[in-house]
């Protein structure tokens, strides 16, 4: 028993950054944006986050270099996300094709500055990266509560998360009665960018010391079935996300198990998307998706 | 009122409606902006220039030497772009995303290393079976997809995603379980399954060039056959337009979509066999994707899902892929290919605000005919 407890801060560390960008991506579906781009982001953010506070620690920045370093992710996060925006919104493109652009783009990118900042496939790494708390819990999984709170409290609880939702079901009527479709979904999407980018600097500065191509690996993808798993909600994404997250740690709970540990620890790690495959289907009857969502709002068109 | 055709339209009008002049500008603006970068991160973009023409025709400039080995490695790497490629058009003329080529290519490879670690080794045959075993795996990797999205509407992309990561673990499970397999490699395959074509080996220095070039080269066919020329394409091509429409003439809507998956799946499973067969010697572990399968749908999108755009494209990235060590060696970062290809999939996006710039200004055009007839 004392070891599933003991358990309980991993889980923490591995959701939160999956459950941050989830709630981003949340947010920009039900504006009526679908974002894949969510894994590209993460990555943008976490290069970012992560040769940041390797400069900042380098030069004396102590404390607050991580904190900073976060918010550097977050930002060129949003800067990036900039482009999807442009596109899905402004010249109402294909909303796969510029996030799956966006997610190529965001291989070659992080890891060409690497090259450029430290000639080397990698950022160099850092000394210390985020540190737990008395229960040993990391600050991220805070600043995901947090997250979930907000955008909870914005969309359900603010006019503007009503107006939000209005252009995800439905953007003409939206327009018909004042509200900017455009503005609306801009700050949806750039919001994501934000979460996704914030998301990767709270990965990397909790469960690595430096960025690789390898150490998002899909996360992002995980976030984005965790939208629709969680059926649109704060609360199900949060319970999605979950689920992701426990199924993980269950690969490193497995060892202290005799009969888990017979399995390959492969196994555990096809659960979440096994799982998440088989709920598609069983929920598949009523379509719970916005009903706008991934379509271009055309102003004037009927 | 009949509207007249416009005999006015500029050159660029017709230039920029036309899908293969807008492909060969968005790589050329991919590039320009690559160009740029390198030179704004104090590198000598030449070097990149260089190194594309030495994978292009073998020649080195700085030695003035020709290599045909890279000639060979371009044409090695293009077949699996251009299949998974295909995967990714032929899911799209029925108006699909298909993301899960990675995870079908997967399963082809897997399913071809484990026959050709245990069929017996008759010549001929062996690789063969090999192949087809992956083209039937494929096929059901695919059509799950296709089966989920046309009975239960759950979204392609979403179960795409799940499936690419739930082939790329299982194929670790199976391949993890082969007597004598390490961390990453299986045994030695048997010398009968290998897709190694002498003659090739002898013109091009020794490249990896294989056999399965030809499989490429039938596909193209078949693809460029099953759109253009059968009922079955049609019905595609119908679904893909108005899924309404087509259910109502009589096409079975949840067949066509099945199907459609399912040979993408078979395309994706195809060059997963053959780099398996073709590049290497054992079986390999995989443990991150190798993104032929990403990298198709980007394949597919510069060439317009028609085979011969497809083709090129697919040639294109193999070009690119073959130019990535000998610029890390002339001090270019080799992801610039990777920036280069990214950009590329984000200016197809944009290329939708060019739809709207040609409306906008045949709407112009049209407002001053009207007006200069009404004075």
């Amino acid at each position: 028993m004392s070891s599933l407890i003991s358990v309980i801060p991993s889980i923490l560390m591995i959701v939160a950054p999956i459950l941050i960008a989830a709630i981003g991506g949340m947010i920009c579906e039900r504006s009526g944006v679908v974002n894949i781009a969510l894994e590209g982001l993460m990555g943008i953010g976490g290069c970012t986050a992560a040769a940041a506070h390797y400069f900042m620690e380098a030069a004396g920045f102590g404390g607050s270099s991580v904190w900073l370093a976060l918010l550097f992710g977050s930002l060129v996060g949003l800067l990036f996300s900039v482009i999807h925006a442009v596109a899905a919104i402004d010249l109402r493109a294909d909303q796969t094709i510029s996030g799956t652009g966006l997610n190529l783009l965001a291989d070659g990118v992080t890891i060409f500055a690497s090259q450029i900042l430290f000639n080397a496939d990698r950022t160099k790494e850092f000394k210390m990266g985020m540190l737990t708390d008395k229960l040993g819990i990391y600050p991220t999984a805070y600043i995901a509560l947090v997250v979930v709170l907000i955008a909870w409290f914005v969309l359900y609880k603010l006019p503007f998360g009503m107006h939000l939702r209005a252009c995800g079901e439905h953007p003409s009527a939206a327009d018909s009665v004042g509200i900017n479709v455009r503005k609306i979904r801009y700050s949806a999407v750039l919001t994501s960018g934000f979460l996704a980018g914030l998301a990767g600097g709270c990965c990397i500065l909790t469960q690595s010391i430096q960025y690789t191509a390898g150490t998002i690996n899909g996360r992002g993808f995980i976030a984005l079935a965790a939208v629709s798993f969680g059926r649109w909600t704060p609360l199900g994404v949060t319970g999605a996300a979950f689920l992701f997250g426990a199924s993980q740690a269950l690969t490193v709970v497995a060892n202290n198990f005799s009969f888990l540990r017979q399995f390959p620890s492969e196994i555990f790690n096809i659960i979440p998307y096994f799982v998440t495959l088989v709920a598609l289907v069983i929920f598949s009857g009523k379509n719970y998706s916005p009903a706008a969502n991934g379509k271009a709002y055309e102003k004037g068109a009927s | 009122m009949k509207l007249k055709k416009n005999d006015n339209s500029s050159l660029l009008e017709s230039l920029l409606s036309n899908n293969s002049f807008v492909s060969i500008l968005v790589v050329v603006l991919g590039f320009l902006v690559g160009t740029i970068l390198v030179a704004l991160v104090g590198k000598n973009p030449a070097n990149m220039y260089k190194a594309v023409l030495q994978a292009l025709t073998g020649y080195n400039i700085d030695k003035g030497k020709f290599y045909v080995r890279y000639i060979g490695e371009t044409l090695n790497y293009m077949v699996p772009f251009v299949l998974c490629g295909f995967s990714m058009a032929f899911a799209a003329r029925s108006g699909l995303f298909n993301i899960g080529g990675e995870g079908q290519y997967i399963v082809g490879l897997t399913v071809a290393q484990v026959l050709a670690l245990y069929f017996p080794q008759i010549p001929i045959l062996h690789p063969i079976v090999c192949i087809l075993g992956a083209v039937i795996v494929g096929a059901v990797w695919g059509g799950i997809v296709g089966l989920l999205k046309a009975k239960f509407e759950v979204s392609e992309v979403v179960s795409t995603i799940m499936l690419n990561y739930i082939a790329l673990y299982l194929s670790r499970i199976i391949c993890l379980a082969i007597p004598g397999s390490n961390t990453y490699k299986t045994p030695n395959f048997p010398k009968t399954a290998l897709l190694t074509n002498n003659f090739f080996i002898k013109i091009t220095n020794s490249s990896l060039l294989n056999n399965g070039i030809f499989i490429m080269i039938a596909c193209v066919i078949i693809y460029w056959y099953i759109m253009e020329k059968t009922t079955l394409g049609f019905s595609l091509r119908a679904t893909g337009f108005n899924k309404d429409a087509a259910k109502m003439s009589g096409i079975n809507v949840v067949k066509s979509i099945t199907v459609s998956m399912a040979v993408s799946g078979i395309f994706a499973a195809l060059a997963g066999a053959i780099v398996a067969l073709g590049s290497f010697k054992y079986g390999r572990v995989i443990s991150s994707m190798d993104n032929y399968g990403f990298n198709g749908i980007a394949v597919a999108l510069v060439g317009n899902n028609t085979a011969l755009g497809t083709l090129f494209a697919g040639y294109l990235f193999g070009l690119l892929k073959n130019a990535q060590p000998l610029m890390q060696g002339l001090g270019i970062p080799k992801e610039i290919t990777f920036i280069i290809q990214g950009l590329i999939v984000v200016f197809i996006a944009l290329r939708a605000g060019l739809q709207l710039y040609l409306q906008f200004i045949q709407k112009k055009r049209l407002q001053k005919e009207v007006l200069s007839k009404n004075e």
